[in-house]
């Protein structure tokens, strides 16, 4: 089963340290190793983004930044067994952040993706 | 609380599917013994089962796995050790091996040499297929008894009997913890590879029962070979295989219709192709070919699927490179099965005629006389040349042949069109 996890959250002033980057990596590398980690990457601030929309018929195009929701830091597509085990690896990553980046807060969304064996056993 | 419980156990067993196959190749590592290092892990899963849902889950819960398995395999290692001495003392360990005692600082220097020394002892020669297959999925894959069983539809105590004569066999041949020598590398990696595909081949075409796919033992398989791929990255067929299973994969979804029921190729909508896996086969093949030397069977056979996967139609597809790459595969693995493949990828290049004259040849021939998908072919052939009562006739016998459930129904119906028109 595949699952899409979004991470958002609030940076604090100071600058990312890079031992988090280089323990992102390294748990990348890790999920990548184990045939789980298919596809992940950074997100820009949504300043870079737009944003489309249909309400009344009516299709507007807004530039960013959404300022009413947490900023989206990064995705990261896995293939796994169970929702447990999407927790699992998400809750690793969260925890590098908690452990190395002081003062940063954030949730983890954690989405299945429809697939053929979305309706199975 | 009851909910919490439960909660912290499905946690728990998430942990343990993540990090089971280092464990145990961790713990083989200290032992020495395949089948103590899975006991040893699995008794490390039952404390973790007491303990984690009354103390809660730590913080590193890998981790607290691996420390807690590691101090009873040490202790293990220790009685055995003494155990040792005891009998040099009275003098008759004449042929005993000595074990050392083990540095537990340098166990997790290791873990891709151990992981891959464990992918080669449950995939070692001395095993039978099936039970290569089952312990793989276990150690490797993290399956449970119960979930490799349902899998390959067998009844649970068969897996399990399996599997312990499995280990059974490996401690009594005393198979290394080692990986191969460079002289039998390329056959025991072979022997590797065979194993996974035969997982993705039971799933992606089932040969028995109601479902013609089933899904959960491809991504399995593919898991398993995106996880070699990493262990032995300059192995061109380890690519090849990776690439093959992704780009075949991709086509899951395509397979079937609403109800269960196979769609053949030349009927899928190609929209519904997944396109990420196919992204990842064809650079997976890539990397086959940049690592250069001769291509093998699997890298071939990814290549004919990578033709399947950049057509846009079936009209639109390369036949002909096609069937010139069954020849190079008939050449690397000889069989009438893809022989078989030839004929329908000549029928689509040089036309229906052309392509009947290969699948008859093989019908004359009694390798394939039980085989479905032989009549099922030339039913296709001679449908198209509009020699509707023998095409009928040949599905009726490829009905009667499978053995797969769906299969059956698809032919019957292909049997019924021919009749009609």
């Amino acid at each position: 089963m595949r699952y899409l996890m979004l991470l958002s959250g609030t940076n604090p002033a100071t600058p990312p340290p890079p031992e988090l980057f280089e323990a992102i990596m390294k748990l990348g590398a890790e999920a990548t190793q184990a045939g789980v980690l298919l596809d992940t990457a950074g997100l820009l601030p949504s300043v870079a983004g737009a944003r489309v929309g249909l309400a009344d018929g009516k299709i507007t195009v807004t530039d960013g930044p959404f300022t009413e929701s947490k900023e989206l830091i990064s995705y990261a597509l896995y293939d796994l067994r169970s929702k447990e085990e999407a927790v699992e690896w998400a809750a690793r990553f969260v925890k590098l952040h908690r452990d190395l980046w002081a003062g940063w807060e954030g949730t983890t969304d954690i989405l299945q993706v429809m697939g053929p064996d979305s309706f199975g056993s | 609380m009851a909910a919490d419980y439960e909660r912290t156990k499905s946690a728990i067993e998430a942990v343990w599917r993540i990090e089971s196959p280092r464990l145990i190749a961790g713990l083989a590592r200290i032992t020495g013994d395949v089948g103590a290092a899975e006991e040893l892990a699995q008794d490390a899963l039952v404390i973790a089962l007491e303990q984690w849902p009354v103390q809660g889950v730590p913080d590193g819960p890998g981790a607290w796995l691996m420390a807690t398995a590691k101090h009873r395999a040490i202790d293990l290692v220790r009685r055995r050790v003494r155990y040792d001495q005891k009998l040099r003392e009275v003098g008759r360990d004449m042929e005993t091996r000595t074990l050392a005692e083990p540095d537990p600082d340098q166990l997790d220097d290791h873990i891709g040499d151990d992981l891959l020394r464990l992918i080669f002892i449950a995939c070692h020669p001395v095993l039978g297929t099936e039970a290569q297959a089952a312990l793989t999925l276990r150690m490797i894959g993290g399956l449970t008894t119960h979930e490799i069983a349902r899998a390959f539809l067998v009844p649970e105590p068969t897996i399990a009997q399996r599997i312990v004569r499995a280990k059974r066999i490996l401690a009594a041949k005393q198979v290394p913890f080692v990986i191969p020598a460079p002289g039998e590398l390329a056959d025991r990696v072979d022997s590797v590879l065979g194993v996974i595909y035969l997982v993705f081949n039971e799933g992606y075409t089932a040969t028995a029962g109601q479902d013609w796919i089933r899904p959960e033992l491809c991504a399995e398989a593919l898991r398993l070979g995106r996880l070699l791929a990493g262990l032995l990255p300059r192995q061109t067929e380890v690519r090849g295989l990776v690439a093959l299973m992704e780009l075949q994969a991709s086509r899951i979804g395509a397979r079937t219709d609403a109800t269960g029921e196979p769609i053949l190729l030349a009927d899928q909508d190609r929209r519904r192709w997944d396109r990420l896996l196919i992204r990842r086969g064809l650079a997976a093949l890539a990397q086959a070919e940049q690592l250069g030397g001769p291509p093998g069977r699997y890298e071939v056979q990814a290549e004919i699927a990578a033709c399947h996967a950049r057509a846009a139609s079936v009209p639109d597809t390369d036949w002909e490179r096609i069937a010139a790459l069954y020849v190079v595969l008939g050449h690397l693995a000889p069989s009438p099965v893809v022989e078989l493949n030839r004929a329908v990828a000549v029928g689509m290049a040089s036309g229906a005629d052309r392509g009947l004259e290969i699948a008859d040849q093989l019908a004359a021939q009694p390798a394939l006389a039980g085989y479905a998908l032989l009549p099922a072919v030339r039913g296709d052939l001679l449908a198209k040349l509009d020699r509707l009562d023998e095409a009928r006739e040949q599905f009726e016998r490829a009905a009667a042949l499978t053995s797969n459930a769906r299969e059956r129904a698809l032919f019957r119906d292909r049997a019924a069109r021919c009749a009609r028109s």
